[in-house]
């Protein structure tokens, strides 16, 4: 508590809004992995993978092609997303019979397997992507200066975290998902055809990844490992919400953010961990995660 | 009778021949040399396979085997983490037969590596690590720190920053030994100067997101943020603190250690105008710009860093050190080494310390600005020369228990 009376209630605001930013793609990937999941049953460890691929392929898409950041946003999910049907396909749907475990493998092998790809073709030190220009520049909010494309990446990846809620929660569609995930077999007995919602989903949650990836390109470096180095927090984060919840992923995603943004300031060197001791002690009290329901 | 005597004769002219040929007796050495270096994390660019090309160069230069040496290189990646590196620097030594190692960035995984070399006693030219404890405090007999280290990065750029009128320091510094070594050096300085450090951070490496640690430091009234990290944390500490103003509301950048491969990441529009300190660059003179169009060639285009450099001219020096001596054992090679004056393409003239410092020039640079550029990889201007006496630390200072 002493600490606290070190440090202005400014710098505090400043602080958590900054926490809300980070948190802001802990759920984008957190609500990915929670929804492929919840459907596949499979732990998809090349989500960071297709997050950086998000991020090159935007910059692909600048460099070779004169294509802006605008237009990226919308084309890079879906190019990539294309890429993660394929995988499921031709890949993972022929481990849908066998023990979690091999998903695993194959997810992890792949984001190897492509990290190395990437590594091999553009080094390690990363690709300048410039702020677009409608967002350069911040706002001085009387307790700190927010860069404008901040602002933007906690704006957009709300809108696109609640859309997907609802989309799920609210609308017919998400009704066959939800009950697919369910009894796949009732579903499909009612003429629904589950292999290809399967295959949307999957597509769809790596269309996140990618999404988020582009979000992140202007303000991080684009470089190969930048997934590898979030995917394993982000993995923190589904634990805690709970595997599979789709609210819980993007409330803890948000509020892990937060925590993480103030534990920089109280303790630097403890903000690499403090997810994850977060994460053991919710396992030790609620091994379901906080917001999963107990099989 | 008369055919054995022929015989005798035979293999007499062919071992003299042989002996011709190799200048010295010394036909049968055979050299064994391990660059160990991160090759897949954040050091992998300015270091990585890059330096397997210097040392391969290194030993096409020194025309091994015209010399009747035999040399061989073997690479592996320690990830930046000391317990790898340790291991298979033991693994090296204890098996392969590796008689020296050379590279290793990350001055944690560098100590370590340190410390088994003098153990086995074998020999240690280190490029890529940055810490001055290297020939300091626990400083070896077996190692020579050949590039660069924490105490000319702080004189140079921090010395520069200091005189241009920052006095109050702010510091982000990578949590382990380089970053605190690094923080340690520039801070004497900054002191030393009538200027005072009014804070610092200690962010985990590697980091992906510095805007809380740069806010602090704007929030700090600091007139000049040190960054002592590197790699791809500097890289995102500047993009990051251009993105939040900061060198727009009157705060300066100071970059501690930058690489060539750092500023080709981050751009010339986001780089420009820094400051920062190396012992080498690709444009410095006829004999430099010659060398790094034939590393360039080898290596995908990329130019040199000043840690790929060092890689080169340290195992140049060590290949000579083993034809003068006529024989690789360490003690003698070392005790070479420090005897012969240094000389190679890169760094010119020079001298390795009895600490075990090699001693040449450090250069002053600064950052072009995008006009200023002419050419891919054209990114640095010359400010400054700093001379060996100015850029290294004393002998008397550096506290190594060895040197009387």
């Amino acid at each position: 508590m002493f600490e606290l009376l070190g440090i202005p209630p400014q710098a505090l605001f400043g602080q958590l809004l900054l926490g809300l930013i980070n948190g802001s793609f802990y759920a984008l990937l957190s609500l990915g992995l929670a929804i492929i999941f919840g459907l596949l049953n499979i732990i998809n460890f090349t989500h960071g993978a297709q997050y950086m691929m998000g991020a090159f392929v935007a910059w692909m898409l600048l460099n070779y092609l004169g294509i802006n950041y605008w237009a990226a946003l919308v084309l890079v999910p879906v190019i990539v997303g294309i890429s993660g049907v394929i995988i499921e396909r031709l890949l993972i749907s022929r481990l849908y019979h066998l023990d979690h475990l091999y998903g695993l493998l194959l997810t992890f092998g792949l984001a190897l397997i492509i990290q190395g790809l990437f590594r091999n073709e553009y080094g390690i030190s990363g690709l300048p992507y410039q702020i677009p220009s409608q967002l350069s520049g911040g706002q001085n909010l009387g307790f700190m200066f927010l860069p404008n494309y901040r602002g933007w990446v906690i704006v957009a990846s709300l809108v696109v975290c609640l859309a997907t809620w609802f989309v799920i929660e609210k609308t017919r569609l998400g009704a066959y998902l939800r009950a697919a995930t369910e009894n796949p077999t009732l579903v499909g007995a009612f003429g629904i055809n589950v292999p290809r919602l399967i295959t949307i989903t999957y597509g769809f949650g790596v269309g996140l990844a990618a999404f988020a990836g582009v979000l992140a390109a202007p303000i991080y470096s684009v470089n190969p490992n930048m997934g590898a180095d979030l995917i394993i927090v982000v993995f923190a984060v589904v634990v805690i919400g709970g595997m599979g919840s789709i609210l819980g992923s993007i409330v803890t995603g948000f509020g892990l953010g937060v925590i993480e943004g103030l534990t920089r300031v109280f303790y630097p060197e403890g903000s690499a961990v403090v997810i994850f001791v977060i994460m053991a002690i919710v396992l030790l009290v609620k091994p379901a995660g906080l917001f999963g329901r107990t099989a | 009778m008369k055919i054995k005597s022929l015989m005798r004769a035979a293999i007499a002219a062919s071992f003299l021949s042989g002996t011709m040929l190799a200048g010295v007796a010394m036909a049968d050495t055979a050299v064994k040399i391990g660059v160990l270096n991160d090759r897949s994390g954040i050091y992998a660019d300015l270091s990585g396979e890059g330096s397997v090309v210097a040392a391969r160069m290194a030993v096409e230069d020194f025309k091994a085997a015209e010399k009747g040496i035999t040399v061989e290189i073997v690479s592996a990646d320690h990830q930046n983490k000391p317990d790898i590196a340790s291991t298979i620097a033991r693994q090296w030594y204890d098996q392969e037969g590796v008689d020296m190692i050379t590279d290793v960035p990350t001055s944690s995984a560098a100590l370590a590596v340190n410390e088994i070399t003098r153990e086995k006693n074998k020999v240690f030219i280190n490029s890529g690590a940055a810490t001055s404890d290297l020939t300091g405090k626990q400083c070896s007999p077996n190692t020579v720190h050949w590039t660069y280290d924490t105490y000319a990065l702080a004189h140079g750029t921090g010395g520069a920053m200091v005189e241009a009128g920052g006095k109050k320091w702010f510091f982000l510094t990578a949590d382990y030994a380089f970053g605190h070594a690094l923080e340690r050096d520039t801070t004497a300085v900054v002191e030393a100067a009538g200027g005072e450090v009014v804070g610092s951070v200690r962010h985990p490496f590697p980091g992906t997101d510095f805007s809380s640690f740069l806010l602090q430091a704007q929030s700090s009234g600091a007139d000049v943020i040190g960054l002592a990290n590197a790699g791809g944390d500097t890289i995102n500490s500047i993009k990051q603190a251009s993105e939040f103003g900061i060198t727009q509301g009157g705060q300066a950048l100071a970059g501690l250690l930058v690489f060539l491969t750092d500023v080709h990441a981050l751009g010339l529009d986001t780089a420009q105008g820094l400051v920062l300190t190396e012992s080498f660059y690709w444009d410095l003179n006829d004999d430099t710009r010659a060398w790094s169009k034939r590393f360039a060639e080898a290596h995908d285009g990329d130019m040199p860093t000043m840690v790929q450099a060092g890689v080169y001219a340290g195992v140049l020096h060590y290949l000579n050190a083993i034809e003068a001596v006529g024989g690789k054992d360490p003690q003698a090679v070392m005790a070479k080494m420090k005897e012969m004056p240094t000389d190679d393409p890169l760094f010119g003239q020079g001298s390795v310390r009895e600490d075990g410092r090699k001693l040449q020039n450090m250069y002053l640079f600064k950052v072009k600005t995008p006009d200023q550029s002419k050419a891919p990889w054209d990114y640095y201007e010359l400010v400054a020369t700093i001379p060996p006496e100015k850029a290294w630390r004393p002998l008397a200072e550096g506290g190594c228990p060895f040197v009387k």
